[in-house]
């Protein structure tokens, strides 16, 4: 089958100079501005809405990126039917993907902001997201000391590539965006009706 | 046959297991001299609803394919000042290691993003009157006391642990919990759901014992 995305012009990333050139960097700082001012305005740059959700009083984060999801994903599968857009399919790695996630998840409730988070946290004063950034370049380096034993093992465990939730039913795939995307709102609805924040 | 040897793996999972250790105990010796449980719900919300908030960042998650063919992601660009800093302190180290060989650093698109969102944070804040000059959130002095240096040495190897984690799974709460379950990826919805459960699993007793 012909993936009607691959008609846009491939991302030359491996070939890239130590600094993109000016219309890049101009465009990543405008949406970059964007996201951080909407991070801001939904709450989760503050410390007590983000370790709320972890502890399941708080329920702006999943309201936030279920209705994220939903509207990214109606937005980006016609985009790419159309060709107008290139799907980022990342591999999945299920030993890397559980064990990565489990340790995330463990240091997002010991810092309270994630790496997104914690840069509008920073921008919004709260000096504390400077601690939680610090360790981020340290476990970034620890990591890419481990990496070629990484690479070897843990993300060789249950490789299957490029995978989306839509191969793995036997429907096409935008049957299967609308009705994800049906499934994912209903699940909003009900947060909206059963939590207070 | 000297009895000391081990193979590399062998010495990362004994160090693995020392350090997994020290943090439990210190999380524990935490959390044991905490105040009392805490409620989120007793301090301040979004300033906006979450579904506009949600919205917003869906449409954005198009116009950066669209006009960039990028996903938005967070957690590279604390690799990348990782990768500056490490070339000056010890190059050839550096580019001996197999991540920064698959991913040399530099200022591009996503470096300039996560930067800007700390500058919209900034811009969100003082325009809301929201700006919090704080070193400790309220919520945390109110269970752990007023003390930066413990919130430090708490948040630091939390940081560690985030980033570890960000770099095994491919990505983070923005990278796996935004941009790639919108894209349907498999990987990414494995990656959220774990993140979730590792988080309340810490984060319940941090501040429910």
């Amino acid at each position: 089958m012909i993936d009607p995305g691959k008609a846009v012009k491939q991302s030359s990333e491996k070939f890239a100079p130590l600094v993109a050139a000016a219309p890049t960097l101009i465009a990543g700082a405008m949406f970059g501005l964007v996201f951080g001012f909407l991070l801001q305005k939904g709450g989760v740059g503050k410390y007590n809405v983000l370790i709320g959700q972890l502890l399941l009083q708080d329920w702006t984060v999943a309201k936030i990126m279920l209705t994220a999801i939903v509207v990214g994903m109606i937005g980006v599968f016609p985009l790419h039917h159309f060709a107008k857009v290139n799907l980022h399919i990342k591999p999945t790695r299920i030993g890397a993907n559980i064990i990565g996630g489990l340790v995330f998840g463990a240091g997002f409730a010991l810092v309270g902001y994630c790496p997104g988070t914690a840069a509008a946290a920073l921008g919004q004063g709260s000096w504390d997201a400077l601690f939680g950034m610090a360790g981020l370049i340290a476990g970034s380096w620890l990591f890419a000391e481990l990496s070629g034993w990484t690479k070897g093992t843990i993300e060789k465990w249950g490789d299957l590539g490029k995978v989306q939730l839509s191969d793995l039913l036997p429907v096409p795939r935008g049957v299967f965006v609308v009705g994800f995307a049906l499934v994912l709102t209903t699940i909003l609805v009900v947060l909206q009706q059963f939590t207070t924040r | 046959m000297n009895t000391n040897m081990h193979t590399p793996g062998q010495l990362i999972s004994r160090r693995a297991a020392y350090l997994i250790g020290s943090l439990t105990l210190l999380f524990v010796c935490i959390a044991a001299n905490a105040g009392a449980s805490a409620n989120a719900l007793d301090y301040p919300g979004p300033a906006w609803s979450p579904y506009l908030v949600g919205a917003g960042i869906g449409v954005l998650s198009w116009l950066t394919l669209y006009f960039s063919d990028k996903s938005i992601g967070a957690s590279s660009f604390y690799a990348q000042l990782a990768g500056f800093l490490g070339k000056r302190i010890a190059p050839r180290h550096m580019a001996s290691l197999t991540y920064f060989k698959d991913n040399p650093p530099r200022v591009n698109w996503g470096f300039v993003f996560v930067v800007a969102t700390i500058v919209g944070g900034a811009i969100a804040a003082l325009t809301g009157g929201e700006f919090a000059n704080e070193w400790l959130p309220p919520i945390w002095e109110a269970r752990f006391g007023d003390s930066v240096a413990l919130r430090a040495a708490i948040a630091f190897p939390g940081g560690m642990l985030m980033a570890f984690g960000a770099r095994l799974a491919g990505g983070c709460t923005s990278g796996h919990g935004i941009s790639g379950t919108l894209q349907l990826n498999v990987a990414s919805w494995i990656a959220v759901i774990c993140i979730f459960v590792g988080g309340v699993a810490v984060a319940l007793p941090l501040y429910k014992l």
